[in-house]
């Protein structure tokens, strides 16, 4: 058999992975079979980060090793991947802002995690994030920001959820740029994380997972 | 007999250079008339106490402060970033209600900002402004794309500045995209000369440089605008910072160009061309800031560093593809008497070992949320250091809790000279009492015995 794709794609070997997935695939594996050894290389890619083996770059090339892999799965496809997942968690950056790197960095944590995140992007009304967490029922959720005018934005945000009669049904967290406890208080948050690592202990705590 | 620049020393440039920001000129050439004898006794006190604590020669005579205000003056003023944007007369009075009421040290001048209606004009796309992709009461924001695509490293390391006319100005500005410079290198003699020159007749293009010419015309009257106000403003006493920038070339090409994923990935996939392109970028971001400095008669050249942070990249990545070019830029800077302005955003931590490696006291590192006592310890023999304040204190906390903030980090680093006082990111919608405490507390406890 050849080599590994999980050790292949978690040490970031790119042409040594997208060459394995070929040959599976020509030996008419199961799609379904490779995408998952994709995603538990992806697990250990999100476990290194967390150890700080890898850093952003490590991640970004990650994901640009996985949508090859997945797109030449894809057209092999019969079924749709299912995996079970943890939880949901609508995450996005508030109204105003658009800065969206450590956004997706911890979306990309808490999905090789286990979650399911539902992303709403950046510069989202406050509206939205109301709509979303109604329809989605998700526990958690996540706002980002990296600007001051974020501070605002996050508190008006955690003031309609409250408005929306959800607020006991939701645990907010909010991350990035200049955030801090100070802000966490501010905004009226239930938390602030640090960093991506923190975010996921945090939707692990909330969720029960 | 004065000396031609070219034979100057670095040394002797940089003191040429401070000789200049301390006997500043009016807009026709002629020394400054100052509004009082005080006010020009003030305004040479401030900037020769950042000469001492950027040199590390001397001991300053306090700690001096240099508040990174972002829009800050805009809110304070009651005005709207919108508004300061498309009237430089309100730029203009925000920024002196600011350095007038608050006495900043050293002051950035009203250009932040920017001029909304050369951006108009231009129809830029690289960034969002108030009323224009954000809400006018909204600080303007980058919009990273690829504007350089993954194939474009060839030319881009082949001919930058045809790169940049003819490929990378049509991308960023809409009003440019017919902007196809002809390469008048083809210029060679009679025989042909005229086909050069066809595309200028073509009405496209023709249309693209009539909109460089409003755009130029609008840029000229903005720049009579912030000139006149730095000019009002030395002359009651308070001088201003930097008018030049520059940035790490690993920066201008994640920034701006390839973007940070792009670049992120780039590093694994074609590194050699990832290299060879700062190479290519280094001398032209020398020039950039070497060029301003020494047009405004500033030392300074404010250099925002971005990728390189702890975190954006392992220490091998940062040693391989960061600090050698951004090395090379300070000392091109430094080689041509200015004083490298690092603000550093994110930490950096992990860095510092690596960027001590710098000459003595040519050099001023303003830091966000690095570590300062680290800071202070592995840098302190070597740079200026400053920064720190953190935006979130400023915005929701209390002028107690700012002045305890200040003192503390004076205490930390302030012995010896060698430190500034400034925040750590731009301030934009920080409380105006706390601007004030962090300004007050370092006037207070900033004092050398």
């Amino acid at each position: 058999m050849a080599g590994n794709l999980v050790n292949t794609l978690a040490d970031l070997k790119e042409d040594e992975a997208l060459k394995i997935v070929k040959d599976r695939l020509n030996a008419g594996e199961e799609p379904l079979k490779i995408l998952e050894d994709a995603r538990k290389g992806m697990e250990i890619v999100g476990k290194r980060f967390a150890d700080s083996e890898y850093f952003i770059p490590d991640l970004v090339y990650s994901g640009e090793i996985l949508k090859a892999v997945t797109e030449l799965v894809k057209p092999k496809m019969t079924q749709a991947a299912k995996s079970k997942k943890l939880g949901k968690v609508v995450f996005g950056t508030v109204a105003g802002d658009i800065h969206d790197i450590g956004k997706d960095i911890v979306v990309f944590m808490l999905d090789v995690n286990g979650f399911e995140v539902i992303d709403l992007g950046v510069d989202v009304p406050v509206q939205k994030f109301v709509d979303k967490i109604k329809e989605s029922g998700a526990p958690v959720v996540g706002l980002s920001g990296f600007l001051t005018l974020a501070f605002d934005s996050m508190k008006q945000t955690i003031e309609a959820i409250n408005a929306a009669g959800l607020r006991d049904k939701v645990k907010v967290m909010i991350g990035g740029g200049q955030m801090s406890e100070e802000i966490k208080k501010y905004t009226g948050a239930d938390a602030y994380g640090k960093d991506a690592m923190a975010g996921v202990s945090l939707a692990k705590k909330w969720i029960g997972a | 007999m004065e000396r031609k620049w070219e034979e100057l020393s670095p040394d002797e440039r940089q003191e040429a250079l401070f000789q200049r920001w301390l006997s500043p000129k009016d807009h026709e050439g002629n020394d400054l008339k100052f509004k009082s004898p005080k006010a020009e006794k003030a305004y040479k006190e401030r900037v020769t106490r950042f000469k001492d604590a950027i040199q590390l020669k001397k001991l300053p005579d306090r700690v001096p402060v240099l508040p990174i205000v972002g829009f800050f003056y805009t809110f304070f003023a009651g005005f709207t970033p919108k508004e300061v944007m498309y009237d430089y007369e309100k730029a203009v009075s925000a920024a002196r209600k600011y350095v007038l009421e608050l006495e900043p040290d050293v002051h950035m001048g009203a250009i932040g900002p920017g001029p909304g209606k050369f951006f108009d004009i231009l129809d830029y796309k690289l960034y969002a402004w108030p009323g224009h992709g954000v809400s006018p009461n909204s600080t303007y924001q980058c919009l990273e794309k690829e504007y350089m695509k993954a194939d474009e490293y060839d030319a881009l390391i082949q001919d930058p500045s045809n790169f940049y006319c003819n490929i990378y100005l049509p991308r960023i500005f809409g009003a440019l995209q017919a902007f196809t410079a002809p390469s008048l290198t083809n210029v060679l003699e009679i025989f042909g000369l005229a086909f050069n020159f066809i595309p200028y007749g073509l009405p496209p293009v023709q249309a693209a440089y009539k909109a460089l010419m409003e755009a130029g015309n609008e840029a000229l009257k903005w720049a009579m605008a912030m000139g006149a106000f730095n000019e009002e403003i030395a002359a009651a006493g308070f001088p201003a910072a930097a008018v030049g920038m520059a940035k790490a070339p690993y920066d201008t090409l994640g920034d701006t160009l390839r973007g940070t994923r792009g670049l992120m990935v780039d590093i694994y996939r074609q590194p050699d061309k990832v290299l060879k392109a700062l190479e290519v970028l280094t001398p032209i971001m020398i020039n950039t800031g070497a060029g301003a400095a020494k047009g405004a008669g500033l030392p300074l050249v404010f250099i925002p560093l971005h990728k390189g942070a702890d975190g954006f990249l392992s220490d091998e990545q940062f040693k391989t593809f960061y600090w050698p070019t951004l090395r090379k830029l300070l000392m091109g800077l430094i080689d041509e008497g200015c004083i490298p302005f690092l603000f550093v955003e994110g930490s950096y931590n992990t860095r510092l070992k690596v960027i001590r490696d710098v000459p003595k006291g040519k050099t001023l590192w303003s830091f966000d949320t690095t570590d300062m006592a680290k800071a202070k310890e592995m840098l302190g023999d070597v740079a200026c250091i400053g920064g720190n304040v953190p935006i979130d204190l400023l915005a929701v906390g209390t002028p107690e809790q700012v002045k305890d903030y200040t003192k503390k980090l004076i205490d930390t680093c302030g012995k010896g000279g060698g430190y500034l006082m400034a925040n750590g990111v731009a301030l934009d919608e920080a409380k105006p009492e706390n601007v004030k405490a962090m300004i007050d507390a370092t006037k207070k406890y900033g004092v050398y015995k």
